[in-house]
């Protein structure tokens, strides 16, 4: 009988292609804006963690508070101890000391006088250790346009399109113009190594990346450090991993008042990015449901059409003994057949564009120029586990709705009734 | 022996706020192997009494039983029942399956009743041989004359051997010779398989066939007369 019936669907192909071709078209949408969302945040997420958060970050309470001023009168003391610990007691993490400083960057000329000058935000990391991982988690050698990567203290790299700006050639002094930790004024000279670009548009207007110790020496900072970043040896971001470390943390100071204890936050914890991440999640929801009910209107639209097409081999079929409950629940099979082989279309569709796009990518550098979001100009797509079944939930559920609801006309009707619009 | 029968019925149907009667004290009995028809003007509510017959409705009123099963008592599934195993229905427009070929159509009432397929094939190829299509097994319905299709029609209701053919102004749209041939094939069928057959028509081609003539006049018996 289920063959006789699969003839049927095949011949009809109103009732196959059609459907096969709607559903197709959900679910190659659905995988692909699903891909599209998580490749677009998980590179907002692992941008930010590379260039900011890290997987956990700790810092003082007070620090914390004003962190967006970076605020390095507040930062931790006692770095080289406190790294010491956390090196020994969590051995899966990679710590990293970090400061952030702001000031302005001088460019002299001949003679010494200011020829340039612009306001910079400055990120300085351990780049001169043998063994730092830190030139590899900001990409730095790939993100180098001109020059050299550091080679000895005192060596400074700036955003390309900033050197640009203010007009400086590689091996040319600048002088950092800003303020010790204690408040006294700051300045020290750095020599242009080279330009970089990292594709984040927010770093690329004006970033300036030097070492640790020559920002140290520079602000006064001895063992000190605004922020100690973690990550995870594999860099991936395991959230309940990275929270309980937190919770687990903070509790040793828990009974401590002091503003200048360290605390440790989450990647999530920083930025709002719960918030975003719960966006995230919540959209790719969104997107399912709305899928789900636009095909199923579709689909029940096109089941009604169908059928009404269908009434005269349904009035066939019930004049010749075949139950109501057995026509619908056949019906439902043959939305289950469409639906599957719909989706199956659609997800491998939609999987070799996310894939193609995986890797190529779309940049949107020039829709970026301003933000201030740390996300790469290219936004690539992202295929996960949930890509290969994602599909089949607006595919199949939208199929077997839209028949079940169309179908309930067999029911509402009478066979006579039935019966009769087949003979009209 | 009564394979048909009829007690005071009625049936009615909501028009609006008026109701219209279709059938009204029906009294009738259908022996075995009758050869007869439900004969009337349009209105008369012949087709309402043949879907009576058929379990594809049910009498407003009193009491329709075909073979010993009560109609009005029928849950949906029962009636399916009834009709898939016992009951062929030809109808006046064919009504065959237009994505299935004449095969398919005719294989389509055994796979109901989950007949195994050698005999099914065997069954569907009789029947389609022995009322002369054989050669058209896989044509499709719109590749199918009038009355070639009405053959496949004929050959789909009795390919179970059912124990009543209930057919609905089954020449109305066919030419004299096609109607000839299918009511000599009705006739054949009638004699050789104690098949009993309900018309419901107003065509004198079939009329002069019948054995039985009940006449019917907005609802009710006015007639019904034995031809020898």
């Amino acid at each position: 009988m289920i063959r006789f019936l699969l003839k049927g669907l095949i011949r009809d192909r109103s009732r196959s292609l059609s459907p096969v071709l709607i559903v197709a078209a959900g679910a190659f949408l659905c995988v692909f804006l699903y891909g599209w969302i998580k490749g677009a945040m998980d590179d907002l997420i692992s941008s930010t963690a590379r260039f900011d958060t890290g997987h956990v970050k700790i810092m003082t309470r007070a620090y914390n508070r004003l962190s967006d001023q970076m605020p390095n009168d507040l930062a931790l003391l006692g770095v080289g101890k406190l790294l010491d610990d956390l090196r020994a007691s969590e051995k899966g993490i990679t710590w990293m000391p970090r400061i952030r400083f702001g000031g302005l960057l001088d460019i002299p000329d001949e003679k010494g006088e200011t020829r340039e000058q612009a306001p910079v935000a400055g990120l300085a990391v351990d780049l001169l250790s043998p063994d730092s991982p830190e030139p590899e988690i900001l990409n730095l050698k790939n993100a180098l346009v001109r020059g050299k990567l550091f080679q000895k203290a005192g060596d400074i790299l700036i955003s390309e399109a900033f050197a640009h700006r203010l007009g400086v050639k590689i091996g040319e002094t600048a002088t950092l113009i800003g303020s010790t930790m204690n408040g006294g004024l700051a300045m020290h000279n750095f020599t242009i190594a080279g330009t970089v670009r990292f594709g984040i548009a927010a770093l690329d207007r004006g970033a300036v990346i030097a070492d640790i110790e020559d920002v140290r020496f520079a602000l006064d900072m001895a063992d000190g450090a605004g922020e100690i970043v973690g990550y995870s040896k594999e860099m991936h971001y395991d959230n309940n991993a990275m929270v309980a470390l937190t919770k687990q943390f903070n509790k040793k100071f828990e009974q401590d008042k002091d503003e200048f204890a360290p605390i440790m936050l989450s990647l999530v914890d920083q930025y709002g990015l719960r918030e975003y991440l719960d966006l995230a999640n919540t959209f790719g929801a969104i997107i399912v449901t709305i899928f789900v009910m636009a095909m199923s209107i579709v689909l029940w639209n096109s089941g009604l059409m169908n059928g009404l097409r269908r009434y005269g081999e349904i009035g066939v079929r019930l004049a010749l003994g075949e139950p109501k409950g057995t026509i619908y629940r056949r019906m439902i099979l043959e939305s289950i057949i469409t639906g599957f082989i719909g989706s199956l279309l659609g997800t491998l569709a939609g999987l070799a564009v996310t894939y193609y796009l995986q890797y190529k990518g779309i940049d949107f550098g020039n829709l970026m120029q301003k933000s201030t979001i740390l996300m790469s100009n290219v936004i690539r797509t992202r295929v996960t586990g949930w890509s290969y079944v994602i599909g089949f939930i607006p595919g199949l559920g939208a199929s077997v709705i839209g028949t079940m609801f169309a179908g309930i006309g067999i029911y509402r009707r009478q066979t006579s009734q039935l019966f009769k619009e087949l003979e009209a | 022996m009564v394979l048909v029968k009829t007690r005071n019925l009625l049936k009615c149907y909501p028009m609006g706020l008026r109701t219209l009667t279709a059938l009204r004290k029906i009294n009738l009995e259908f022996q075995r192997g009758e050869f007869c028809g439900l004969i009337g003007p349009s209105g008369s509510g012949k087709t309402t009494l043949l879907n009576i017959i058929g379990s594809l409705d049910v009498p407003s009123q009193g009491s329709v039983t075909v073979l010993d099963k009560k109609i009005e008592e029928l849950s949906h599934v029962e009636a399916a029942r009834l009709r898939r195993n016992h009951i062929g229905f030809i109808f006046q427009t064919y009504n065959l399956l237009p994505l299935y070929t004449a095969y398919e159509n005719v294989e389509f009432p055994l796979l109901l009743i989950d007949m195994p397929e050698a005999k099914r094939k065997k069954k569907v190829m009789d029947a389609l041989d022995w009322l002369g299509i054989a050669d058209k097994a896989e044509s499709r319905p719109a590749q199918l004359s009038g009355g070639e299709s009405q053959r496949v029609a004929v050959a789909r209701a009795i390919v179970k051997l059912p124990d009543l053919v209930l057919a609905d102004e089954p020449t109305a749209n066919l030419d004299a010779e096609n109607s000839f041939n299918i009511l000599e094939m009705m006739v054949k069928l009638n004699q050789e398989l104690n098949t009993t057959f309900i018309f419901a028509t107003h065509d004198e081609k079939v009329i002069r066939y019948l054995r039985r003539k009940i006449h019917l006049v907005d609802g009710q018996v006015v007639k019904d007369e034995i031809v020898n």
